[in-house]
């Protein structure tokens, strides 16, 4: 338990000191909120979707959660080249455990970063209907983050250095983003596109934000939760497995 | 003298390549044991196996009556690590840094702080025991290093060369720290370098290592008398040959360029 926290805690001291890394990755959500959110205010309404910064906030703070998240778990990369990862492995204590420590640390950084990214989305015009229903929101948030800081180190633990970060932003981070409902309804899409909606699991943690800080969910908050649980849970899984085989 | 390290047939294979081939050797409590050999020779490998990093192929290793593979924590709790490059969290404070490693050595709290008042004392950075690791030159992490590696207490210290690009005053420095340590606790140490005269100077006993097998044991006197020779570095390169070996090459400098690029201060 101990190494839980001490490598928990490690990932918390070091978000605190770096204000230039929080504020710099508030930059791209609050262009989102302003540009989307007032960019396509009018035709959303017009289209008889209702207010689109009511819609697109939680899609926003979901993204800010993911990519912290990501980028959370990818952090091993670094640990690895930069020799501290080692001093974990060879300490008496469980790789399971580290893995677990750092993805939790992970995911705290990401719920606080989501939880700002909420915070300025309100002062944009996003209204939280039912606040009692906001500690829901925030289970919804820490799964995930939980899910993807696991894929992260899940990402990290196969790959060998930063060369291949392109690639995992193009090809794994946006797509999860764009493909996920944040920016649009889940529903009336093209076959293609709403399949591919459907097996993102981004989508139900959004549609599971969008559930308890607004408005209506679509897929339903009882299904919203039990796929994140359970692809958060496979993901943890996988993650500690590649966390296992890394030799350094 | 009773032996602390014990290894048996350990083999290690990358593929078709063995970089350690059936060697078995021992190292004695209370000795400043080198494990010398030329670059590619198999001592990294080796060292890796010793401190549970690396499964071996076959073979075994007990340290301090522990089988290194089947009671991993038992023999971690052991040894302490000087790796060859820095293992520092350079975003973190020099007491932070110490006092993560005793978390993770399960040290109670006010232990942890008495202890690391006790070694950063010792090491003398005492006094800058807040400031930041990156702000830290080579010689301090060094030292830093060693303080962290003996935090829990090891009955071994592996040291992979420790003394690499530092300057004669620290190097110094260093070596005094470490036999005072192995002379007033009882400290093994296992130590790699390509130093050949600090390993004359420092080490009791020498295990020489050369594709993969040893070649030769015994004090530094022994290997000279063996081979004829006035200097260790002189005997060294009679039992290994003169040919220039290829050195691996490390990704970390490329990756401290990208990291900058990526907004990391390293």
């Amino acid at each position: 338990m101990t190494a839980i926290y001490t490598l928990w805690l490690r990932q918390i001291k070091k978000y605190l000191r770096s204000k230039s890394r929080i504020i710099g990755s508030l930059g791209q959500p609050i262009l989102f909120l302003v540009a989307l959110g007032f960019g396509f205010g009018h035709i959303f309404e017009q289209a008889g979707q209702g207010n689109y910064i009511q819609f697109l906030a939680p899609g926003v703070i979901a993204m800010s959660i993911l990519f912290t998240a990501i980028f959370g778990g990818i952090e091993i990369i670094w640990d690895r080249q930069f020799g501290f990862l080692k001093e974990t492995l060879v300490a008496p204590v469980s790789r399971f455990e580290i893995m677990l420590g750092r993805t939790l640390g992970g995911a705290t950084v990401a719920i606080f970063q989501g939880i700002i990214v909420l915070f300025i989305s309100m002062l944009i015009g996003f209204r939280v209907t039912n606040f009692a229903l906001l500690p829901l929101a925030l289970v919804f948030m820490f799964l995930i983050a939980l899910m993807f800081t696991a894929l992260g180190t899940a990402i990290a633990s196969v790959v060998q250095d930063m060369t291949g970060f392109p690639l995992i932003m193009n090809f794994i981070v946006m797509p999860l983003f764009f493909l996920s409902g944040s920016l649009f309804p889940p529903g009336n899409l093209p076959s293609v596109l709403n399949v591919v909606v459907k097996i993102n699991p981004l989508s139900y943690g959004i549609d599971g934000l969008r559930g308890t800080l607004g408005q209506m969910a679509h897929f339903g908050l009882p299904a919203d939760f039990v796929v994140m649980v359970v692809i958060a849970a496979a993901l943890i899984g996988v993650g500690s497995y590649l966390f296992s085989k890394i030799q350094v | 003298m009773e032996n602390i390290i014990e290894t048996k047939n350990l083999t290690k294979k990358f593929g078709d390549f063995t970089a350690v081939n059936n060697i078995s050797f021992s190292v004695k409590k209370g000795e400043m044991f080198a494990f010398l050999g030329p670059n590619g020779a198999g001592k990294t490998t080796t060292i890796k196996m010793l401190t549970t990093l690396l499964a071996p192929t076959e073979g075994n290793i007990t340290m301090d009556g522990h089988d290194v593979f089947h009671q991993q924590n038992k023999a971690r709790q052991t040894f302490g690590i000087v790796f060859q490059d820095p293992s520092l969290d350079d975003e973190l404070t020099a007491y932070e840094n110490m006092d993560m490693h005793g978390m993770l050595y399960g040290i109670p709290a006010a232990q942890r702080k008495e202890r690391i008042k006790t070694l950063l004392d010792f090491v003398e950075l005492w006094d800058r025991k807040d400031s930041m690791v990156r702000e830290f030159s080579g010689g301090m992490k060094r030292r830093l290093e060693i303080a962290r590696g003996f935090m829990h207490k090891p009955k071994i210290l592996f040291l992979d060369e420790p003394t690499i690009g530092l300057d004669p005053q620290t190097r110094n420095h260093i070596w005094a720290y470490l036999k005072k340590l192995n002379q007033e606790e009882g400290l093994t140490v296992f130590l790699t370098t390509h130093h050949m005269e600090e390993a004359d100077r420092v080490s009791n006993r020498i295990a020489i290592i050369d594709h993969g097998k040893i070649i030769a044991q015994g004090s530094p006197e022994e290997l000279k008398q063996r081979t004829g020779k006035q200097t260790l570095e002189e005997a060294f390169l009679e039992l290994t040959g003169h040919q220039v070996r290829p050195e691996e090459a490390s990704s970390v400098d490329t990756l401290r360029g990208q990291a900058k690029m990526w907004g990391r201060r390293r």
